[in-house]
């Protein structure tokens, strides 16, 4: 997928967002750091283009609430939760840029749940590529990409990988 | 990347590198102070001895909350009515505990060293929470993130340390820490309290706190230690407050306004007057909301660190 391709993708779940919704008035934009914070940004831009409204946007950092924290061999960088407004009542569009297992998606809800009582968290993720492992399902999604567990996807945004590009890449034997 | 030690002893020999991660972690960490559920799932399944054998509440208290705060299981520990004062060893007591299947050791202590010591016997990490009067490492590190919060940066600013120098492990972590962050460092105290060949560290010395207040963006002020017998070093607390203590009247001679800390507990109108540290230039509390955040961020580096 190539940078028009992902732009009118992004385009297709903010009309999704806002048909489902029925407008802007009650949502909120939450991306999941690191790619998701600037897929979150780049929707929420969409939308308030289309509805000429104003949005609530945050980013979450689900790293305190990892299952698997204790065992990683790198320890990841914290970078904190950045969400000014209060959740409770709102309806949460959470947002990924990959939907894989299904944990980061658990945990960020754990966290959105800690930070008050939002009236529905609805997940839109890019790249549904399969194999969950909790049940969790993406109420949005951007690609269906049916891998296997010996590939891997990459999402690359300009924002920090200098181009926007999804690529599937073979894991190399041990990685 | 994480910390290059697997325990936070002092922050002699720390590097730049390590304190800046605390900082960094630290800030992220602030955020969950301010919700409304102010804990997060983290360090489930930790199990965490605060062993305090030395009186302390404000910093017991606050590594407790922010052990609880990263929901570790928490045990704690004061030496009155232990085994300590049966006359067991501080070996023996740390090895008992860790026989129980702890993960991490918080220890204040009298004996300066003690905490390196107990990192030597047990396989639990350990964090310093003051060793006799030689190191402080987390005080110093909340003083160095309040510092960043308030000015923004470390490097170049001129922070003084003012009082019992001598005695204070505060003083010792935090003249490490400010020097490999880049901070001019300065002490001030009667030369009674001021450690011999202190400018070797590379710090510089003024015996006149008037002398110093211009020269300087933060003031650190210390406790006068008045259980560690501090009388012998000065006459009377009346003179130390006249050629010491912090008042207004002071700070007023100086062209720029003058950021106050103190690590508390405080003795009014001792080392600081009444009117000085509820000012708005002191930012005593701040400290003491800043060193959950600290102590959470350390607890989360060490106890994550595989």
């Amino acid at each position: 997928m190539d940078r028009e391709a992902l732009d009118r993708t992004l385009t297709r779940l903010a009309h999704e967002i806002l048909e489902r919704n029925k407008g802007a008035s009650n949502i909120a934009i939450v991306g999941i750091r690191t790619r998701g914070e600037y897929l979150a940004k780049r929707i929420a831009r969409k939308i308030e283009e289309i509805e000429n409204v104003k949005l609530n946007i945050g980013s979450l950092d689900i790293t305190l609430y990892r299952d698997d924290l204790l065992g990683k061999l790198e320890q990841p960088q914290f970078r904190g939760t950045d969400i000014l407004f209060d959740v409770t009542g709102k309806d949460i569009i959470l947002i990924d840029d990959v939907l894989y297992t299904g944990r980061t998606i658990r945990s960020a809800l754990d966290e959105l749940i800690d930070l008050g009582r939002p009236r529905s968290i609805q997940l839109a993720v890019l790249v549904d590529r399969g194999h969950r492992e909790l049940p969790i399902k993406a109420d949005y999604v951007g690609k269906n990409v049916s891998t296997s567990i010996a590939e891997s996807i990459r999402v690359h945004l300009k924002e920090v990988d200098d181009e926007d590009e999804i690529l599937l890449m073979d894991v190399e034997e041990g990685s | 990347m994480p910390l290059s030690n697997r325990h936070l002893l002092g922050l002699e020999g720390m590097p730049a590198e390590d304190i800046q991660l605390v900082l960094d972690t630290a800030a992220s960490f602030r955020e969950v102070l301010d919700r409304p559920i102010k804990k997060v799932p983290t360090l489930q399944g930790k199990t965490i001895v605060n062993l305090f054998l030395e009186n302390s509440t404000r910093t017991r208290l606050s590594f407790e909350l922010a052990e609880r705060r990263l929901s570790a299981d928490v045990l704690g520990f004061v030496s009155s009515g232990s085994s300590i004062s049966k006359g067991e060893s501080l070996k023996d007591t740390a090895r008992n505990i860790e026989a129980m299947k702890i993960d991490m050791v918080v220890m204040r202590h009298h004996a300066s060293g003690a905490a390196h010591y107990l990192s030597t016997v047990i396989e639990s990490n350990v964090i310093n929470a003051g060793d006799g009067g030689h190191e402080h490492p987390t005080q110093a590190l909340l003083d160095l993130y309040t510092i960043r919060e308030k000015f923004k940066r470390i490097k170049g600013l001129r922070v003084c340390i003012v009082g019992d120098v001598l005695h204070s492990r505060v003083a010792r972590s935090n003249i490490h820490g400010l020097l490999t962050m880049g901070a001019v460092v300065s002490v001030c105290g009667p030369a009674t309290m001021i450690p011999r060949e202190v400018e070797r560290l590379g710090v510089q010395v003024f015996n006149h706190i008037d002398d110093v207040i211009p020269r300087a963006d933060v003031l650190n002020v210390l406790r006068v230690q008045l259980e560690r017998d501090a009388g012998r070093f000065f006459p009377s607390l009346r003179e130390y407050h006249n050629y010491y203590g912090i008042t207004n009247k002071r700070l007023e001679k100086s062209p720029n306004p003058v950021t106050i800390m103190h690590p508390g507990p405080i003795n009014r109108d001792v080392e600081l007057s009444s009117d000085v540290a509820d000012s708005e230039h002191s930012v005593i509390l701040q400290q003491v909301l800043n060193g959950v955040a600290v102590r959470m961020a350390v607890l989360y580096l060490l106890g994550t660190r595989n």
